[in-house]
This record gives C-alpha cells, structure tokens and sequence, in this order.
C-alpha cells in the first residue's frame, strides 16, 4: 500500500507535464513548441547528447580499461584520481574553468565541462564490471589465437553492454538536466531555457511549453536504453574462485598513456581545483562568514532527504525483491520514470502542485525534501535492493525457527547486515542533494541559503572572490560520500 | 576481511553521524523564519538590500527575512501566491514588476508620508507602490573597437544590419525588459517588434548585465546595452571588468537615455501590514536613501532629496524619456520578446 502511495506521489511531475500541455490546448502548445528557438534548443541539446555521451563513455571505459587491465604505472592513485571530479559538481567545474579561461563558451565550452565532469559516472560502473568479470573467456579466446585487442573488443566489450549502458543512460539524463554549468558557459539547452522562461513568467506557458519537450527527450532516452539493453545477462556459471585477469603489456606506449592521463585529470581535476582555490585565498575573512548557516542548512536539507529516499526505498525496495511481480515491477517503473526527468520539471510540478493542493506545504522544507526524494531516489534504490538482495531470507528463518517473532527477527538478524547498503545509499542521495541547484532556489522557505544557491547567487553576480569558499566547502562536504562510491566498487573482488 | 570489518563500523557510524547532524540542523532550519519577522521578497541586488536590513534592523528592532529572485520571478510569483503568500513587502530593480502585482490588486497604498517624501516623476500616480531608486540606460562600449564618434546616434539604431554582430545585452533579464517597456512605451509596438526582430539578428546574448560589461572589456563583442552603476562599481572596484570601457549616455529623451525606476510596495495580504509600511516610509527616508547615495550600490537615490554618489553625473541631467513607471508592462514585453525569439 505504501510502495503505491509513493508510486502515485512520484507521478506528480508527469501528471504536472500532462496537464500542462492539455491545459493550453493543441493551439497555444504548437505556437510555442514549433518556433525557430525551440528548433534552436533542440539542436544544442541533441548535439550535447550525441557527442557528450559517446565521449563520457569512451573515457570512462578507457580508463576503468586502463587501470584494471593493463600495466600502467601507479594504477591505485590513478584509480582514485580519475574517480575525483565526482567530487567537484558540474556548476562549480564550470566556474573554474571560466574563471581560467573567460572566452570559453557554447557547445565546445559546454562539452567540454560536461564530459569532463560525468565521465566518472561510467567509470565507476565498467569498472565494477570489469572486476566481476571471468577472466576465463578471454583465455579461450586467447587460445584461440586472439591477440588482446581484439579479446578486448571482441570479448570484453560485450560483457560491459549493461555497465556502458546504465552509464551512459544516467549521463544523458545528467547532461539534459544540467543547469549551472550550462548557464555560466553561454550554452542554451531546454533545462536552461526553462529557468529563463520561470524566471520571466514564473510557472507560465512558456515554461510548461518547454518542460514537454524536455520531458518527452528523457522518456524516450529511456526507452533507447532499455531496448539496447534487451534480456541478455552475462553470468559466471560454475563454482571456484576466478583467477585474476591476465594485464595487458602497454610497453612503449606507456609514456604517451601516462601523458593522456595527466591531461585529463590536469583539466577534470587541477584547473578547477585550482582556480577556486585561487579565488577563495584572494578573500577576506568576512567572505566566509556566512557559509556556517549555509553549511548547515545544506547537511540539515541533504540528510533529510537521504533519510525520506531511504524510507521510500527500503519497502519498494522489499516488495521488489521478496515479493517481484508485476505490481512491484509497475511501482519501481513510475519512480524510475519520474526521477529521469530533470529537476526544473520537478520543482516546477511542486511549485504548481502545493499551491493548487496543499498550500500549506508551499516554500516549506518538506516540499524540498519531497523533491529530493523524486529526483534521487533511483540512488537509494539500487543500493538498498542490492543490500537486501544479499541478505540470505534462510537467516531470518532460521532466527524464526528459534522462537524469534518474524519483526524481531527482521529487526536483530536481517537489519544490520542491510546496514553497510543503506549508508551508502543515503550517502549517495546526500551528495546530490548537497549539489542540487534548480529545484532548490525554486522550492526552499524564504531565507534559505545552501551552500549550492549561495554560491550560484555570487557566481552569477560574477562575484568570484564570495563565490569560492562556498565551491570549497562543497566540495569537501562531497569527498566522503565520493570516497564510499569508490570503496563499493573496490569491493567487487573481495566478494 | 579486515577492510570489511573497517567498513561495517564506518557505515553505520556515518549513518549515525548524518541522523544526528539532521536533527540538529532540522531546528537550525526552522530558525530560517522566525515567526515575527517582516518577510521581504527582494528582487533588489542582495548585497544592497542586506545593508538595508540591517541598518533598519538596527534601528526599529524589526526582523527580516529575505527571499531572493528576479523581478519577474517574483512578481509573477506573488500573482501566482495570491493570498497564499508569506510576502509583506516587495522590492523590485525595475517598475515593470510592481505593475504586475498593482495589476493583481494585491498591494495594500503607500502611505501619504511615504509618498511625499518622493518627486512625483519617480513613483506611480496610484500610489500603490513608491520608487525607491534609479538607474540609467548606458551604451557601454570598448574604444580599441569602436570609437566614440562611430557610435550609434539612438538605441534604435541597433536593430539595422551594419550593427550585426557588433552589440550584446542580455535579454533574459528584468532590467533588460524594462528597457524593451520603454521602447514599447515610447515608440509602439510595431516599431517595437521590428527592434526586438534587428535585436535577435544583431546581439550577442549574455546571462544579464555584468556578463555583458565584461564581455565588452574582454574584447568579445565593441557595445554592450547595459545599466550605468554596474560600470562605476566595478570602476571603484579594481575595474578589472571594466577597465577597457567607456561609458556612451545617449540623452536627448532617446529610448536608451531611459531611467529605470526600482519599486516598493506593502502587500496587502502580509501579516505584518504596519511594518511593512514602516520599513518602506525608512527606505525612502533620510537613511534608507543615504545608504543608497553613499553606499556600494552607485543606484541613483530618488527621494528625501539625497544626491547621488560622486562621480554620477546628476539624475536630472541625463535628458531621459518622460515615461510614467505605471504604464510600463511586463506581460507585454515577455510576450513580444517570446515572439521575436529572444526568450
């Protein structure tokens, strides 16, 4: 019943994209859908997405490629490194690089950041893959007489489909949802046309116009990802442990692989990096003094959040693993559409909804929180289904056998072993909400100041010197969780 | 195994450090608003409203609460808010804003002693709301591109081909769409439509006014349509976004000697109405207006006869268009601006 009401409460963006676009009639919508700038936004858009994901994908699994199957030198810190720009959001990237180099702008500008800034999130999953993987196969087809390109293309590539693809799926929905760093480059996408549009006509026409197009986008990523994806598993049958994977020699090339490899962390990491740092040592003391009660408020609104996604995950999170079937499969389905539309559409949907419903909750915490949990829940639920799908159900019945209440037994025997899923889990949907920007300046209670919207409100000014200790701050705040990430993926092979 | 024993003390450990930091900064967030405090919907530059609150806090006692936007942003809010709305006072850069909300009938009249303390040029007739500051349109412009004597005689002049390519502005912002009133007010919508049409052709779009200025500096585009004081603060400054500039001022009640008139207004459903009135009687009083006439902002003081700061060529010099701040309309710009393409 539970899972349900969520479901339902998750369909409130669609439900708001729905209604808006029936609201203003066929008419009014065609003259704001088809006009040369829509045309113009559709054209940044699909170009950000053909070429952005492609590359995000190419570095990703290069890397995780080089630090998990070859000879590199140093591959532990190169295997942190590379994971690092998780740490530093898109927005603030951005402000490094434009403080670094002030002409950058457009499609380049914005690629650039963009893959830059995402490309870890198919790092990290080809990774985990690459550890689970059985080195066997490509011994056969090494006996066979493949030499290790191909075995690489021909043999483990396939097996990465699902990790490419998962990966590849949340970066496009990341770079159609990307606001901030879009906004500071000069690059126009729907998401960003869309705050323009709320900013000039609050939740208008304009606006719903827009956010149907950008909805429509995201549904249909959607259904590409999950037809590529088709039924196929690759398993390992049979019992053993594997042998570890055989590295491949890079030799002569290793210089010129090690040189690609500072360029990259040098631009992801160091530029950045550095320029805020730049920035915030130029301060006075005075600029830091408000970030106390943005930090606070940021960890307070952060926590909240991952708590409420947490709550909602764990018993969709139960059904669909106890007890899948269809019904389980529909809930899961209607919280994975609807956290796959970008924030704005959200945020705009709970503007529009509290007002017209539940005024009460307009501009307060628990509408921002609500937002949280729509827009992050797909990070809770992965971790907390995996975590509960470890947990043997043979325990709990043997603690049953013993004369244990069913509860009890959930509670003493099945609850910490979910432990470890469920940190990281929150920890995950912490460190978005710690970095979200859009619904946050849209939903949150007069005189709230996060350390994201203070930070976006003196970078817009072109206030570098006040925007930079909120940059740091942010950015320390989201090493931890960054650091769990990783530390989940190491821990493929201990398994 | 080790690790893993590491890692099932760390994680529950965090998790238990994050539920207590929530508890604790879950009634540090309720502090955000507190109960008697004067809220205030600032459309206004933050910093220049801080300074504001806190001498006004200072002095009356009162608290207040801010909630930042755009003019548009929150105007259009507070029409969509209606009753709902926490709102007790309404600070906007541009008029443009307040007619939309003296249009929704939601503000409560200024009171006469406020009024009086401002020229009648500089507020609406209806008394629904007062003007509280000014602002002049300027051409910005970088003389190692473009010398003075080949800039263009009139803001209208921009929309003809030889300017393509040659201007910036930004036109997602209020200040910007103030301007665009101003056109419409004087010149009419046709001449309107034909001037946003040269303008999706001709300009270079950049986030609002300060991005525009610097673009100017960094050589990227010869002018820039944009406010006076963003030019002198960053003069005051260190001019490093503005040291490559020089400011043109159209004059000769030319559309682009426009004087933007910043709004304020009581709401007439906040809950603290007397406050309210006090706080805006203040701003446009001796002290609100000096902390404007002397302060950070280089905005031009409109009432209690305060001057503006040196070295602001004076207000009533500029020789700018008579246009009465209550005509100017936002819903008519954003239209026509979505039309030409420009939002």
């Amino acid at each position: 019943m539970l899972a349900i009401a969520f479901a339902a409460a998750a369909m409130i963006p669609v439900a708001y994209v729905l209604q808006a676009a029936v609201a203003m009639g066929w008419d009014e919508l065609a003259t704001l859908v088809f006009r040369p700038r829509v045309a113009d936004l559709l054209a940044n858009t699909v170009l950000l997405l053909v070429i952005g994901v492609p590359c995000t994908v190419a570095l990703g699994v290069a890397g995780a490629w080089l630090v998990e199957r070859t000879t590199l030198p140093a591959r532990r810190p190169v295997t942190v490194l590379l994971v690092v720009p998780l740490t530093i959001p898109a927005f603030v990237a951005s402000y490094g690089w434009a403080s670094a180099v002030p002409s950058i702008h457009g499609l380049g500008g914005g690629l650039l950041v963009a893959v830059l800034a995402y490309y870890p999130l198919v790092y990290l999953p080809v990774l985990a893959s690459l550890r689970g993987l059985d080195p066997a196969l490509e011994e056969s087809a090494r006996s066979l007489g493949m030499n290790g390109w191909r075995v690489f293309v021909r043999v483990v590539l396939p097996q990465l489909r699902l990790a490419i693809l998962g990966g590849g799926l949340v970066v496009a929905l990341h770079l159609l949802a990307e606001y901030g760093a879009f906004a500071f480059l000069r690059f126009e996408t729907f998401t960003t046309a869309i705050v323009v549009a709320y900013q000039t006509s609050f939740a208008g026409p304009n606006a719903a116009a827009l956010g149907v197009v950008l909805a429509t986008l995201c549904l249909v990523l959607l259904v590409v990802e999950a037809s590529a994806r088709g039924r196929l598993r690759y398993a390992r049958v049979g019992s053993g442990s594997q042998l570890p994977a055989p590295r491949l020699e890079l030799g002569r090339a290793t210089p010129l692989v090690m040189a690609g490899l500072v360029v990259l962390v040098g631009a992801a990491v160091v530029v950045p990096l550095a320029n805020i740092v730049r920035w915030a040592a130029a301060g006075t003391a005075a600029d830091w003094t408000p970030l106390t009660s943005a930090a606070w408020q940021t960890v307070g609104l952060a926590t909240g959040g991952a708590l409420a996604a947490l709550a909602v995950a764990i018993p969709v999170g139960w059904l669909s693993v106890r007890y899948g079937g269809r019904l389980s499969r529909t809930i899961e389905g209607a919280l994975y559409v609807a956290s796959s539309l970008p924030a704005i559409i959200v945020a705009l949907a709970l503007v529009t909804f509290t007002l017209w419903a539940i005024p009460a909750a307009y501009q307060s915490v628990a509408t921002v929180i609500a937002a949280y949990v729509l827009i992050f829940l797909p990070r809770a639920l992965v971790s907390v289904r995996a975590g509960i799908a470890q947990v043997p159900e043979s325990l709990e019945e043997s603690a049953r056998s013993l004369g244990v209440s069913p509860v009890r037994a959930r509670l003493r025997v099945t609850a910490p072993l979910l432990l470890p899923a469920l940190g990281s889990g929150a920890a995950l949907v912490a460190l978005g909400a710690a970095n979200e920007l859009t619904a946050t300046l849209l939903l949150a209670p007069t005189g709230t100041r996060t350390l994201a919207t203070g930070f976006w409100s003196a970078a817009s000014a072109i206030d570098y010197v006040a925007a930079a200790p909120y940059a740091v701050v942010l950015v320390a705040l989201s090493i931890p969780a960054v650091a769990l990430m990783l530390a989940q993926v190491r821990a493929r092979r201990s398994r | 195994m080790r690790k893993n024993a590491i890692r099932a003390a760390l994680v529950p450990g965090l998790l238990a450090s994050l539920l207590l930091t929530g508890c604790a900064a879950g009634g540090g967030a309720g502090e955000a608003v507190p109960e008697d405090a004067l809220v205030i919907y600032n459309a206004q530059h933050e910093q220049l409203t801080e300074e504001w609150t806190a001498a006004f806090t200072e002095e009356t006692g009162i608290e207040v609460v801010l909630r930042h936007g755009g003019d548009s942003e929150l105007s259009n809010q507070l029409v969509a808010e209606g009753d709902a709305s926490s709102a007790d006072v309404f600070l906007t850069e541009n008029s443009p804003a307040m007619s939309l909300v003296e249009e929704a009938g939601l503000f409560a009249p200024v009171e006469p002693g406020t009024l009086e303390l401002v020229p009648e040029e500089y507020r609406p007739e209806s008394g629904a709301w007062t003007g509280i500051a000014a602002r002049s349109t300027v051409l910005v412009y970088n003389p190692s591109l473009i010398a003075e004597d080949e800039l263009p005689q009139s803001l209208m002049d921009l929309e003809d081909p030889e300017w393509e390519g040659l201007w910036g502005a930004g036109p997602s912002g209020a200040d910007f769409h103030a301007i665009v009133a101003a056109i419409l007010a004087t010149q009419g919508e046709d001449a309107t439509r034909d001037w946003l049409a040269g303008m999706e052709r001709n300009a270079i779009v950049y986030a609002n006014n300060v991005a525009t200025m610097k673009a100017v500096n960094a050589g990227e585009v010869p002018m820039g349509v944009i406010y006076h004081y963003y030019w002198y603060r960053d003069q005051a400054k260190t001019a490093e976004n503005s040291g490559n500039t020089e400011l043109h001022y159209f004059g000769g009640e030319d559309p682009g000697a426009f004087v933007s008139i910043s709004g304020g207004g009581v709401l007439a459903a906040g809950s603290h109405p007397e406050e309210a009135q006090v706080f805006l009687a203040w701003l446009a009083g001796e002290a609100g207006q000096t902390i404007l006439g002397e302060g950070y902002s280089y905005e031009y003081p409109v009432a209690s006869g305060i001057p503006a700061r040196s070295p602001l060529p004076a207000l009533d010099s500029l020789d700018a268009p008579a246009v009465d701040p209550s005509v100017l309309s936002a819903q008519d710009v954003v239209d026509l601006m979505t039309e030409a393409g420009l939002l």
